[in-house]
């Protein structure tokens, strides 16, 4: 019997463990949800999964019990069953529940589309003009003079309210662990708000076929607490775009930044141009291209070659050619971008 | 030597006979010939995209052609596959089952087979000049206007001439319904695969227009530079996916309702049983078609229509459970105090209870907009609309196949491999796409070219990799077992499953004729009442006469290759005016057959009653 016990808790423990792990990853998954807007569409997702498990296992058990009972016996081979018609009463049953069905999940479906498309507080929140390209995201802090490219910070408990247009081609922002997806159309503004329960670093996606690498339109959303956030934002305004840098090879990287004309597309500091993403913060980034490791070598690499990283994209032959050593101080010079102590890792706890 | 010479005389007959036909019945054959290759076609496609994500940061493909594989898997999948080969079916079966001699218009059938076959070829020879179309089968503005190359030309021009095809068919079924049933034969006796096609005729009827207008646009803004979906110039890309959506939801229920027909008919046959709430069945079925007009904005929930919208389109998106969820329990009802034989057709119809059951389920979680937000362009959505076109559609085209293939080619498919096809191809077919639900939960966008690495999405893909070959493997046993069957394979006796309706009172295959003399019908499943009640045979409706044929003609497929021929004109005279003599001539070639099948009278040639008594019964 004990022996039993103990077979029947590691099957329960494994079976955990497999649940758990088929959640996905925490910060990506939908699964596990750590905004308003996910926790809304996750109790959605569980009351009709468990509508829709009950139907299910009824027009399972009716159909086992159907092909079990009710298969050609031997020896019956010319039994001939009753031409049933119908049946009135049963008729109605099964139109009248799955009705009935319908109205449980309709009735907080609509209380909850209404719920999340409430923007009549937006004036007193941030308020964020985001901006889909392909294949990057751009951040405008309405009213704050601070711009950012892919890693988009925002203060917990609060409600963030993104007002979404795409300069290009059809975008969908979705970060699935905090919010459901809002497509970024070229021609109107979308307004959805998203917010953060607890810190912490979230993937963003795009979600609406976009070109060659829509699948690696990657972004991150840098959840802090509103003292931090608040200190992010003074930081950000504080920055000094003609600063120079400590180091020697960071200085020639700069220079080499406005000899390649790199300036041409990509600002550092609050100038609302957005060719190309906005670099102000590059040191702090999360991750280059959305979705590679912040080191020199894929940097580098990136410089030289962004092609082979992000096949399609916009920066690939609209700047002259860049040898490796002056890719390696360019990268030094982006990689001390550090405006402000508030980074993806103060989001971390 | 000799026996050589005659075979080649044989196949250049047998193929100018294939060519001139306008036999309802040979013309299945046709579309399940054309089906059945884009099918093999676009699963090779669906090979090529889970090859490419059986692992992360897979380069087995480069992204622009994995963008062109996913585009030409749902186009040739939607367009070329599953609605070709319910048209066979519906050809094949549909003027049996109501007592005629052929459809309205055989011409007309005609022409709409080779319609569709040049636009599916047109639309796949992009792949070999510069590139298939790669916005995706719906193809979104503006990314597809800025498609560089003619790949979304190819698209534009492919599906309008295989639309047109397409509506032709079901304009011609509906006139054969309305006015060709036999004697007897009143609506409400019609088999349920009968109505069926009936309804989704008039979900072609009304559906295409909608697509025509789309691709029209979309023609116009890449090749004239109009502007309707140009932001900059004023234009509106939501536009085009209200225009593609008005067609493409009704469209979801032109590849499903004739499924659900046929499954009718095998349940009901199988089952020895008359179908269970035929009156409901039938208007839930119509009940289906006209709320699959009212819902096509459940695929835009997150465009930003507002609350409003959102919330009634979900309310009318689950209305559709009601009726659908009627079917599935009147089919368990029909098996329910019945002789349940389990053979290879029927085995298809009861895989399609679960599989289908999961994707209407799917289906009403995705109707509600909040949760939708979550699902919608990830895997949960490719999960559940392959739940409901492979495990409805496919299912459906699989169980029509073995059920009717005595009928349309006069022999009955092996058993044992049909039954290890529909094992194999159910267990695959879970595989694949059960765990995808999870993966679009877990943060996997559909139309991913590739997933990075520990985002907890290797072992899902994995596993779905592994389930699509399986897939390919039942496929493969069952040409096996069409190339075996043709060699090999029983000869079928007329009625060889115990049938209910009028297609079981003929030979298989039948003579080109169908009926020697119109039957009478007595009520719903005419020959199981004369097998229970009268005299085991059809009564005839008439005395045997001379029976009027219409006459083979070249000129749809030549009129077809005239339009295929304008449209690669079209799509290059952007690149050389040269190109616009193509379209003359190909526009010029389909008028003058057009005036040569108006000015010239076509009688027809009649079969004299004195040959039709001497074939035997």
């Amino acid at each position: 019997m004990k022996g039993m016990g103990k077979t029947k808790a590691l099957f329960l423990l494994s079976f955990l463990a497999i649940v758990l792990a088929g959640c996905g990853k925490e910060n990506l998954t939908a699964l596990v949800p750590k905004g308003t807007g996910a926790e809304t569409s996750m109790n959605l997702i569980l009351l009709s999964t468990l509508v829709m498990v009950f139907v299910f296992v009824v027009v399972i058990v009716v159909y086992v019990i159907a092909l079990v009972r009710f298969r050609k016996k031997k020896g019956q081979e010319n039994y001939i069953p009753k031409q049933v018609e119908g049946n009135k009463t049963l008729e109605t049953i099964w139109t009248v529940i799955p009705i009935i069905l319908v109205l449980i999940l309709a009735v907080p479906t609509v209380a909850a589309t209404f719920e999340l498309a409430d923007m009549s507080k937006s004036g007193d929140g941030v308020n964020i003009e985001v901006t889909g390209n392909q294949y990057w995201w751009h951040f405008n802090y309405k009213g704050e003079e601070i711009q950012t490219s892919q890693d988009l910070y925002i203060p917990t408990g609060e409600k963030v309210y993104l007002n979404m247009i795409s300069s290009d081609v059809i975008h969908s922002l979705w970060i699935p662990s905090i919010s459901g997806k809002m497509d970024v159309n070229p021609e109107n503004v979308n307004k959805m708000y998203i917010e953060a329960k607890e810190e912490g670093v979230y993937w963003g996606k795009c979600a609406e076929l976009c070109g060659p690498s829509h699948s690696l339109m990657d972004f991150k959303v840098v959840a802090v607490s509103p003292e931090e956030f608040d200190k992010w934002v003074s930081d950000m305004q504080d920055v000094d775009p003609k600063a120079q840098p400590q180091d020697a090879v960071a200085q020639e990287g700069k220079d080499l930044f406005e000899e390649k004309s790199c300036m041409g597309c990509h600002a550092i500091g609050s100038s609302p141009a957005a060719v190309g993403p906005n670099l102000t913060d590059f040191g702090n980034r999360s991750k280059i291209a959305g979705f590679l490791e912040p080191n020199e070598e894929n940097l580098v690499k990136w410089i030289m070659d962004p092609e082979s990283i992000k096949p399609g994209n916009k920066m690939t032959g609209n700047y002259p050619a860049v040898s490796e050593e002056e890719a390696k101080k360019i990268s030094a010079y982006l990689m001390q971008l550090k405006p402000s102590d508030i980074t993806p890792e103060s989001a971390g706890k | 030597m000799s026996i050589a010479a005659t075979q080649k005389r044989g196949f250049g007959a047998f193929l100018w006979d294939y060519l001139t036909t306008v036999d309802h019945k040979k013309i299945a054959h046709l579309y399940l010939f054309g089906g059945g290759f884009f099918f093999l076609l676009g699963g090779i496609e669906a090979l090529f995209i889970r090859i490419q994500l059986i692992k992360p940061e897979n380069d087995f493909l480069s992204a622009g052609l994995y963008n062109e594989m996913i585009t030409m898997h749902g186009t040739t999948m939607i367009f070329l596959a599953a609605m070709p080969l319910f048209l066979g079916l519906m050809n094949a079966i549909m003027p049996l089952q109501i007592g005629a001699r052929d459809v309205a218009f055989p011409f007309l059938n005609s022409l709409g087979f080779w319609l569709f076959m040049f636009g599916g070829i047109l639309l796949n020879c992009s792949w070999f000049l510069g590139g298939a179309p790669d916005a995706g089968w719906t193809s979104y503005a503006p990314l597809s206007i800025q498609s560089p190359g003619h790949g979304v030309d190819f698209y534009t021009l492919g599906l309008q001439i295989s639309g047109a095809g397409t509506l032709m068919g079901g304009i011609n079924f509906l006139v054969t319904i309305v006015t060709m049933r036999a004697p007897g034969m009143t609506y409400m006796r019609m088999p349920l695969f009968t109505w069926t096609t009936f309804v989704t005729s008039v979900l072609i009827l009304f559906a295409f227009p909608a697509l025509t207008v789309g691709l029209f646009l979309l023609m116009f803004d890449r090749m004239f530079d109009s502007a309707f979906f140009d932001v900059a110039l004023g234009g509106n890309t939501v536009i085009w996916q209200h225009l593609f959506w008005i067609f493409g939801h009704p469209e979801v229920y032109i590849l499903i309702l004739p499924a659900f027909g046929l499954f009718s008919d095998i349940f009901s046959t199988f089952s020895k049983k008359r179908l269970f709430g035929y009156t409901a069945m039938v208007f839930a079925t119509i009940l289906i078609a006209f709320l699959g007009f009212m819902v096509w904005a459940h695929h835009m929930f997150t465009v930003g229509l507002g609350p409003v919208a959102n919330s009634i389109f979900a309310i009318a998106t689950m209305a559709i459970a009601v009726p659908t969820g009627i079917k599935i329990f009147n089919w368990l009802a029909t098996m329910w105090g019945g002789s349940i034989t389990i053979n290879s057709a029927m085995l298809w119809a009861l895989g399609f209870i679960p599989s289908f059951t999961i994707g209407g389920m799917t289906g009403v979680m995705l109707a509600s907009a909040v949760a939708d937000y979550q699902y919608h362009d990830t895997y949960f959505v490719v999960a559940h609309f392959h739940y409901v076109i492979v495990g409805g559609s496919v299912f459906g085209i699989l169980a029509g196949i073995h059920y009717w293939y005595p009928k349309m080619f006069g022999r009955i498919l092996h058993e044992g491999m049909g039954k290890a096809a529909f094992w194999i191809f159910l267990i695959g077919f879970n595989l694949t796409f059960f765990i995808q639900h999870f993966l679009g939960l877990m943060g996997m966008p559909r139309r991913y070219w590739v997933f990075l690495e520990d985002q907890g999405l290797d072992t899902g893909n994995l596993i779905s990799t592994i389930g699509a070959f399986l897939m390919g493997v039942a496929v493969i046993i069952l040409l096996i077992n069409i190339i075996y069957t043709a060699v090999k394979g029983e000869k079928a006796p007329a009625d060889p499953w115990d049938g209910r309706t009028l297609e079981w009172a003929i030979p298989s295959p039948p003579p080109f004729y169908n009926f020697k003399q119109t039957p009478l019908t007595r009520g719903l499943d005419p020959l199981w009442i004369e097998k229970t009640e009268g005299k085991g045979k059809m009564t005839p409706a008439e005395p045997l006469g001379d029976i009027h044929m219409p006459d083979g003609s070249i000129l749809p497929f030549i009129m077809s290759l005239g339009f295929f021929v304008a449209g690669f004109g079209f799509i290059y005279q952007v690149d050389h005016s040269a190109w616009l003599l193509a379209v003359f001539a190909g526009i010029g070639t389909a008028l003058i057959c057009m005036l040569i099948r108006s000015l010239k009278d076509y009688h027809g040639y009649h079969i004299k009653k004195e040959d039709l008594e001497r074939e035997a019964d």
